[in-house]
């Protein structure tokens, strides 16, 4: 049966590039193998010429199936079931890429192109730890590429094919229209593509400039874990040990830049572009990619142990192969759907969780198994460490690391113990919290040991040599962090005085560790920025706790409805965070007066911009913030809010909508409802007061249009709302050919129309009053002011920064040695 | 015994104890029946919305107070108090994952989870669907 429309050939081609690319990865994975091996010089040569000639191969057969997958979005071929899925027709081209990582099966090529890259990278030059450690990556890519096979194998699905069919995929299965004879019974009609008109669309939530450069750099920063990994097998398979310590030290220094920095490219995201309320909630999803950084980072300070004192090799071992295998941990985790009610984030079970299972398993196992094997031959001095030695608290606070580290996955893991255990363990009441109080003594522990570790000496340090470097930058600390405590404070009694103590001292020394590195830049580096990259990296590392501490202490809800509120809050009651503006209706908010001034549409989308005007009472500021929403976009009903934000170098103000009026509710369905008032009566509607004044007659009208007899009554009234605004309005009816028209009045404001209807003999008015939400245009909305958060987002690229001035300075050492050598 | 060993000892007793505290800490996926017998307890109630009962919420009058009627998968509701504004998703949803606690006949919902996979998504799980017969103004039906 053929169908007409179908570009068949590109999916075709795209399943060879997956066979080929599976089978390269396989071959480069065992030639490699037999590289390793012990043997004659030629034949390691040619086994060594067989796996990179495989590898690149794979490599080219990967970019293919990624340039294969953009040709199918861009030129909208909704025949796959990928592009049906995840693009469309109004897809700005700008989000195709985006589109592409959305689902799993992009997500896992992603993976993969980013290891291709970086065993290209790694192909290069020569090295005995090549063979290897492009053994382990090429299997992790054989791996990798099984999820995206959708082959049966003995009746078991392996992996999700991304050049699935529509027709394949089951979603037309019980369409009768497109099957012939409307009978889903039937084979699908020879023209059903031309019933497909468009595609699904990317989540509108994820159609943002985030999307597109968020995922590749966590992605880089998982697949670069993966390097260290392979060193340290290495290190076990040729065992030789610590052989490796200088060539994988720049990959580990690039690892944690890249992987840190995609993980808080998240937080950015979450922060700026989604109604979150923040940057950080230890979501399972974030903790799942948090972990294997923290780890990764214990890794790198032991092996910068190792380097200098030939100490904490073993531990060395540890972190590396956990920081990778915590990795399959995580998409174990967030991909097999076990997560369930805990996770904001939502991903689908793809059935795939048992070729998962094996995925961590087939690394896990072995790894660690071998690990326990040769343990005892991994070289360790016997000579204790000083306590006075730079290795020693280097030691510690790596372990310390690396054990929050577990507590963190641990808690995590609460579903998944559920699911071993059978228990019903439900996270606690304040999630937040329960990671918090554990972690902020983690934290004020590491950040006093990034102060001070530097200032110790490999071996041991003379007490006078350390209170003299010391001096200076303790001195400074305390200036510094008194005039905190008198301009900026903390203010956070919600968790007791115990845990706002805690972050007074947190405070404190992550000042310490941010003023001690800085001086250290002098100290040890003579102020040479190229050498200085620890130090780099430790400020702004500093720079981070700091920005966290300030900001989570001091975050102020600004829209706490005090205003016109008619339940008074109870003693004991969460504040009320969302405020209510009627368009044109100025609201009082904090330091802020808000008005709701309208919106205005996109051109194309269902997406709804509200411009709020944010106007200081001192009157020095004024401002319009437009926080945006999808509204029931393409299927997906409901709101989808952006926030929106402005920015002063001291803090940012932060506003998004959490409601607005349900549009099927807005028809205006309500009649008048008749009363009847003498002059100086007053009447009352839900808001307030009417008061009636005076009638006036006018009778001179043309009679042409208001007949014989025809007059024009008019009447003022006084409104007085609950809320102290005063209005006033002159109602008007004309008597016109024996007809009363009377002419409504809009007062959007209160949600009200009114009418003079008639005027009775005795001179008594009619008046008809409508009051009705579906004249009200509002916004229901929350605002925050996060101060100083830009500490956050500087110290993050400031880690980067010098972790990468690390390691240019680590690849020059290691090239020099090798030269020398 | 070195003394990074007497340390790492204790930094482990110290994370098995945060563990072990920190499952004491930890709530319960509770029906309504189960979370009526615990009042002031915070649970996670799973439940859907009752459709038949009326939704309460006037953000002009109050944007932090809605109320409505949970029902769950055994048949038994209760009313449902939450202090902020309506999720938009709300009536939409197949589940709801309700946390708070039971307190003088109300659920006071301290936070709503509304489980909603798109409906594509929903209806492609269950492979019942397909664009053709989704009331969806971009999707055209056909015609003959």
């Amino acid at each position: 049966m053929s169908y007409t429309g179908e570009h068949l050939i590109y999916g075709q081609l795209g399943n060879i590039f997956i066979v080929l690319s599976l089978v390269a990865a396989g071959v480069a994975t065992f030639s490699f193998a037999r590289a390793t091996r012990p043997q004659e010089p030629t034949d390691q040569a040619a086994w060594l010429r067989l796996g990179r000639m495989a590898f690149i191969t794979q490599s080219i057969a990967v970019f293919a199936i990624f340039g294969l997958l953009v040709y199918l979005l861009q030129q909208h071929l909704f025949e796959y079931h990928y592009a049906w899925k995840h693009s469309s027709r109004s897809l700005e081209f700008k989000y195709l890429l985006a589109a592409i990582w959305e689902g799993q099966e992009g997500s896992f090529l992603l993976w993969m192109t980013c290891h291709s890259i970086l065993g290209l990278v790694l192909l290069r030059g020569q090295s005995e730890w090549r063979s290897p450690v492009m053994s382990v990556l090429s299997m992790a890519q054989f791996a990798l590429t099984t999820m995206i096979t959708g082959l049966y194998i003995l009746g078991w699905k392996m992996g999700s094919n991304p050049f699935l069919l529509l027709r394949d995929s089951g979603v037309l299965d019980n369409a009768p229209a497109l099957h012939m004879n409307f009978d889903v019974s039937q084979p699908l009609r020879p023209d059903y593509l031309n019933s497909i008109k468009d595609g699904n669309d990317l989540n509108p939530l994820l159609q943002n400039y985030w999307m597109v450069i968020h995922p590749p750099v966590l992605f880089m920063g998982f697949a670069s874990t993966i390097i260290p990994f392979a060193y340290a097998i290495a290190g076990l398979w040729k065992k030789k040990y610590g052989g490796w310590a200088g060539e994988a030290l720049p990959w580990a220094l690039f690892s944690t830049a890249v992987l840190g920095v995609g993980i808080m490219m998240g937080g950015m995201w979450a922060y700026e572009s989604l109604s979150f309320g923040g940057y950080w909630a230890w979501d399972p999803v974030e903790n799942a990619s948090l972990v294997p950084w923290m780890i990764g980072v214990a890794g790198l300070h032991t092996l910068l142990i190792y380097k200098a004192t030939q100490h904490s090799l073993r531990a060395t071992y540890l972190f590396f192969m956990l920081g990778f295998l915590f990795i399959l941990y995580s998409t174990f985790l967030t991909r097999s759907g076990i997560l369930g009610e805990t996770s904001v984030h939502a991903f689908t079970d793809l059935g795939m969780n048992w070729q998962l299972l094996a995925f961590v398993a087939v690394f896990t196992l072995p790894s660690l198994g071998w690990l326990a094997m040769r343990y005892r031959q991994i070289p360790s001095p016997q000579k204790e460490e000083e306590i006075s030695s730079r290795e020693f608290w280097m030691f510690i606070g790596a372990l310390l690391f690396f054990l929050s580290a577990l507590v963190i996955i641990g808690q995590t893991s609460l579903p998944v113990f559920n699911k071993i255990f059978g228990t019903n363990l439900a996270p606690p009441e304040d999630v937040e919290f329960s990671y918090n109080s554990i972690q902020i003594y983690v934290a004020i522990i590491i950040a006093l040991l990034t102060a001070l570790t530097q200032y110790f000496k490999y071996r041991q340090t003379d007490s006078a040599y350390f209170w003299k470097k010391m001096l200076m930058p303790l001195l400074i600390t305390f200036v510094l962090f008194a005039l905190y405590a008198w301009l900026v404070g903390v203010d956070y009694d919600r968790k007791g005085p115990v845990f706002e103590g805690s972050i007074w001292l947190a405070v404190l020394l992550s000042i310490y560790a941010l003023v001690a590195n800085i001086f250290y830049i002098w100290i040890g580096a003579n102020g040479q920025l190229k050498n200085a990259g620890g130090s780099i990296a430790h400020v702004g590392f500093a720079m981070v706790l700091l920005g966290i501490f300030v900001s989570s202490s001091n975050k102020e809800i600004i829209s706490n409805n005090i205003d016109g509120i008619p339940a008074p809050l109870a003693e004991g009651e969460n504040p009320r965070e969302n405020l209510t503006l009627v368009q044109g209706m100025p609201v009082n908010m904090a330091n802020y007066t808000l008005t709701y001034e309208g919106d205005s549409a996109h051109p194309k989308k269902q997406l709804w911009y509200y411009k709020i005007r944010f106007t200081n009472k001192n009157g020095s500021d004024s401002f319009l913030l437009t926080p945006n929403a999808f509204v029931n976009y393409k299927g997906n009903e409901g709101l989808m809010a952006n926030p929106d934000a402005r920015h002063y170098w001291s803090h940012d103000i932060f506003t998004y909508i959490t409601s607005i009026p349900n549009p099927e509710n807005t028809a205006d369905t309500s009649r008048f409802t008749p009363f009847v008032r003498k002059s100086g009566d007053t009447l009352f509607y839900s808001k307030g007061t009417l008061e009636v004044q005076p009638l006036r007659i006018r009778d001179s009208v043309p009679e042409e249009v208001f007949g014989k007899d025809g007059k024009l009554y008019e009447v003022p009234i006084n409104i007085q709302a609950a809320t102290g605004t005063a209005y006033q309005l002159t109602l008007r009816a004309a008597q016109a050919k024996g007809q009363w028209i009377p002419l409504p009045d809009t007062l959007t404001a209160e949600g009200m129309i009114v009418q003079l209807q008639r005027v009775l003999p005795d001179g008594s008015v009619e008046l008809g009053i409508k009051e009705s939400d579906a004249l009200l245009k509002y916004v229901t909305l929350k605002a925050y002011k996060y101060p100083f958060i830009k500490l956050l987002w500087y110290g993050v690229w400031l880690t980067a920064i010098g972790l990468l001035i690390s390691m240019a300075r680590r690849i020059r050492l290691h090239r020099a040695r090798a030269t020398s050598a | 015994m070195k003394k990074l060993h007497i340390i790492l000892l204790i930094l482990i007793a110290v994370s098995i104890a945060v563990l072990i505290s920190f499952t004491n800490t930890t709530s319960t996926y509770d029906t309504v029946d189960t979370a009526k017998e615990k009042p002031g307890k915070f649970v996670h109630l799973m439940a859907r919305l009752d459709k038949s009962a009326p939704i309460e919420y006037d953000a002009l009058n109050n944007p932090n107070y809605l109320s409505f009627t949970a029902i769950d998968s055994l048949g038994a509701s209760v009313k449902v108090i939450y202090h902020s504004a309506k999720p938009d998703n709300l009536e939409m949803s197949e589940k709801l994952v309700l946390k708070g606690k039971y307190k003088e006949g109300n659920f006071e919902c301290e936070e709503i989870q509304t489980k909603c996979p798109s409906k594509y998504k929903e209806a492609e799980a269950q492979g019942k669907t397909h664009p053709g017969t989704i009331a969806d103004p971009r999707m055209s039906t056909p015609t003959n």
